[in-house]
């Protein structure tokens, strides 16, 4: 198989960069990789058994699908129960465990009226061709699909369409890379706390989403070079993004300037997208979200503005979701720990044991792009 | 035929069923064997081995581009006893078809399957219709059962790959399941996608008389190229090593994929092929697959090699573009576009 532009994944290419990351590396490099796409990107292309041994990727929490909180899968599956309702959703939520196990994927063999859906806007098309039932789409992701959902709720207004609404459960990545930092600020990694790399700090650098970046450009991102000192490097995809984004944060690092890079300049504009933003504006506000793994974070997620509340599942199913004690998670598992950085996934006591994907019993082995998950599917030797 | 529509009377057992078999199934299927209409087919068996096999056929849709539910139930059985070395020679066909199912529909299909068993080479011998109330099944499920001639000992299986062997394919991969994925979600905007199905016997007989000593067959069917090489690499207890850059993927095919989150080494082959033999045999058993217009894009993609270097047996381990090692594991779940 040929990539797709194959000088992206050029070995030569590859390899001068590496050997450039060889040189320069002064000291051990732990970088986080916040997009659940990178963390993919970075197995799939075997980058680990590659670059040197001194460098660390720790994935973040940046797979919306693992950071989709249980109690917002009960509520989900609170739709999925009644019988007026179509659940339009992306396809990678239907595995996500809720309470007692109960998935997407499993009420739908049992029965719930579930449509898998590619964009929004095919939820609108639902909500025409079925006048007498409820459409209820899934809106689930930062801030790349965000802008979407608030097309398809616009739209919907504009059609005047009754039977359409959304469950908002949108979540904004930079409120959480700030919950991740200053938590780790105030509570500096422990030796016992890090068997894998007991030198403190947990993070040296970012790389930061491309997609995400898209929309919303480098500025929200700027705190983690200016407040925290850490270098961020938005960057691409393909291997060859990946291992520039890793040289210009050790050069960063070397000269003690921490700044906010765009590596993916092909895509990324200094100013994002500010249409997107505007839409995404005039529909939602932030609010408090609950993230799995990391729990309660401030202003972190979306939820639909009061004027367009004719669109909101919550409001018309009269949904509570403000309840977290009702999710139970399994207590042994590691994923909070993962998605701060503290731990590498093999390191938890149920990874590969009793945490599989095909029964995950956390976030992160959820989806295919969960850190744990591509951990044991892609990792050599583990 | 004056009806329109397949009703519960065509399955009733009585002369509807009668005229059904008669006047739509028997013109496409015709042979002596089937034509004696008694209860079980009569064959002749001879000496040797006997492969067998059998597979249910559930795909929506039930015709897409490049095939359809009919043609895939002779291809696919047909192809399964092809990979123990054997040469088909007999199918069964059952039918479950849901009331109302159009006949113009059904005169189509019967007439593709008969088009695809005269192609293979092989008699389509018995088979039964069910017609089922509306909703009981979803159009029309088909079951089909093979059996062949197996054409030479030992006969490939799974647990023979052996250290060292090539690991070859006969075509590009991924085509069918993209095909019936996005024909089936509507996902418009892949004009020119086509299913790969088609039967591999003859393909597989000309392997089998002029290479010889072919250790592993299989067709890497749901779960993709991925899958079927982890199941080999456990059956046999080594390790499957395969070069990511020499797998054939058409560039619309992982055009395509990468629009959608998906994998084409996942995805559902219906016409192709792995085969796995000594090393020295590699060439010729490329320059035999290249002859048939199946096998035109047949590669080497890797090799097989003992556990060891941080790989345990029954892994299979890619190495990617950019010159890195990864396993490459097999399917869980059902290939789900993703969401970002």
């Amino acid at each position: 198989m040929q990539p797709i532009d194959p000088t992206f994944s050029d070995p030569e290419l590859c390899r001068g960069l590496l050997d450039r990351i060889e040189d320069e590396l002064d000291s051990p490099l732990r970088f986080m990789e916040v997009c659940g796409t990178h963390t993919t990107a970075i197995f799939r292309a075997g980058l680990p058994s590659l670059w040197s041994s001194r460098i660390t990727h720790i994935s973040g929490p940046g797979c919306p699908v693992c950071v989709t909180h249980s109690r917002e899968i009960a509520s989900c599956l609170e739709l999925a129960g009644k019988d007026e309702v179509i659940l339009a959703s992306f396809g990678d939520l239907m595995r996500i465990p809720g309470p007692k196990g109960m998935s997407l994927g499993r009420a739908r063999a049992k029965g719930a009226d579930l449509r898998i859906i590619y964009s929004p806007l095919e939820a609108l098309e639902l909500a025409v061709q079925n006048p007498k039932r409820a459409v209820v789409f899934l809106g689930v992701g930062f801030e790349t699909t965000a802008p979407a959902t608030a097309v398809a709720i616009c739209a919907a207004r504009q059609a005047k369409l009754e039977n359409f609404s959304v469950l908002c459960m949108h979540k904004l990545t930079p409120p959480a890379l700030r919950a991740l930092l200053r938590e780790a600020e105030q509570e500096p990694v422990k030796e016992e706390d890090a068997p894998s790399n007991p030198v403190a700090p947990i993070l040296d650098a970012f790389l930061l989403p491309g997609h995400v970046s898209t929309i919303l450009g480098p500025e929200p991102f700027r705190f983690i070079a200016d407040e925290y000192g850490k270098p961020g490097v938005i960057g691409g995809f393909e291997p060859t993004d990946i291992l520039q984004s890793l040289l210009l944060m050790i050069r960063m690092r070397k000269k003690g300037r921490a700044k906010i890079v765009n590596q993916y300049s092909r895509a990324v504009d200094a100013k994002g997208n500010a249409k997107a933003r505007a839409l995404m504006d005039e529909v939602f506000t932030a609010a408090d979200s609950l993230w799995r793994g990391l729990g309660l974070i401030p202003q972190s997620g979306l939820e639909i503005r009061a004027a367009y509340v004719d669109f909101d599942a919550r409001e018309r199913f009269s949904l509570d979701c403000s309840d977290p004690a009702s999710a139970l998670e399994n207590p042994a598992c590691k994923c909070g720990e993962v998605l701060r950085g503290r731990i590498s996934p093999r390191e938890c006591p149920l990874f590969a044991k009793v945490c599989v994907p095909e029964r995950p019993a956390g976030p992160c082995m959820v989806s295919s792009e969960g850190s744990c998950a591509a951990f044991f599917r892609y990792q050599i030797d583990f | 035929m004056s009806e329109d529509y397949l009703l519960l009377e065509h399955g009733s057992g009585g002369r509807a069923a009668q005229r059904l078999i008669r006047d739509l199934f028997l013109p496409h299927f015709a042979n002596p064997v089937l034509e004696r209409m008694d209860d079980a087919a009569y064959l002749e068996a001879g000496p040797g081995a006997l492969a067998m096999s059998t597979d249910g056929y559930t795909v929506d849709p039930v015709e897409f581009p490049g095939g359809d539910i009919g043609c895939l139930a002779v291809h696919g059985t047909v192809n399964d006893v092809s990979m123990l070395g054997a040469r088909p020679l007999y199918l069964s066909c059952a039918f479950i078809m849901e009331e109302g199912l159009p006949l113009s529909l059904l005169e189509r299909l019967a007439r593709s399957m008969g088009k695809a068993a005269r192609a293979a080479g092989v008699l389509i011998v018995t088979g039964d219709t069910k017609v089922v109330p509306r909703g009981a099944a979803d159009k029309i499920f088909i079951v089909s059962t093979g059996i062949g001639r197996i054409l030479a000992e030992p006969a490939p299986g799974g647990a023979r790959a052996a250290v060292g062997d090539a690991v070859l394919v006969s075509g590009q991969v991924g085509e069918h399941g993209l095909t019936i994925l996005t024909a089936r979600e509507g996902i418009r905007g892949f004009a020119g996608l086509r299913s790969d199905c088609a039967s591999l016997n003859h393909l597989v007989e000309a392997l089998i008389r002029e290479i010889g000593n072919i250790h592993v067959l299989r067709d890497p069917t749901r779960g993709g190229l991925a899958t079927a090489l982890g199941e080999i690499a456990v059956q046999s207890g080594t390790v499957c090593r395969v070069r990511e850059r020499d797998v054939p993927v058409r560039a619309e095919t992982a055009a395509a994929c990468s629009l959608l989150g998906l994998d084409p080494l996942y995805l559902a082959n219906e016409g192709k092929l792995i085969c796995i033999l000594p090393a020295a045999k590699a060439e010729a058993a490329l320059t035999v697959l290249r002859r048939f217009p199946e096998g035109r894009a047949a590669a080497c993609i890797g090799t097989i090699e003992a556990p060891g270097a941080g790989t345990r047996s029954g892994q299979t381990v890619l190495e990617t573009a950019p010159g890195g090692r990864r396993l490459l594991p097999i399917l869980e779940g059902e290939p789900l576009p993703r969401i970002c």
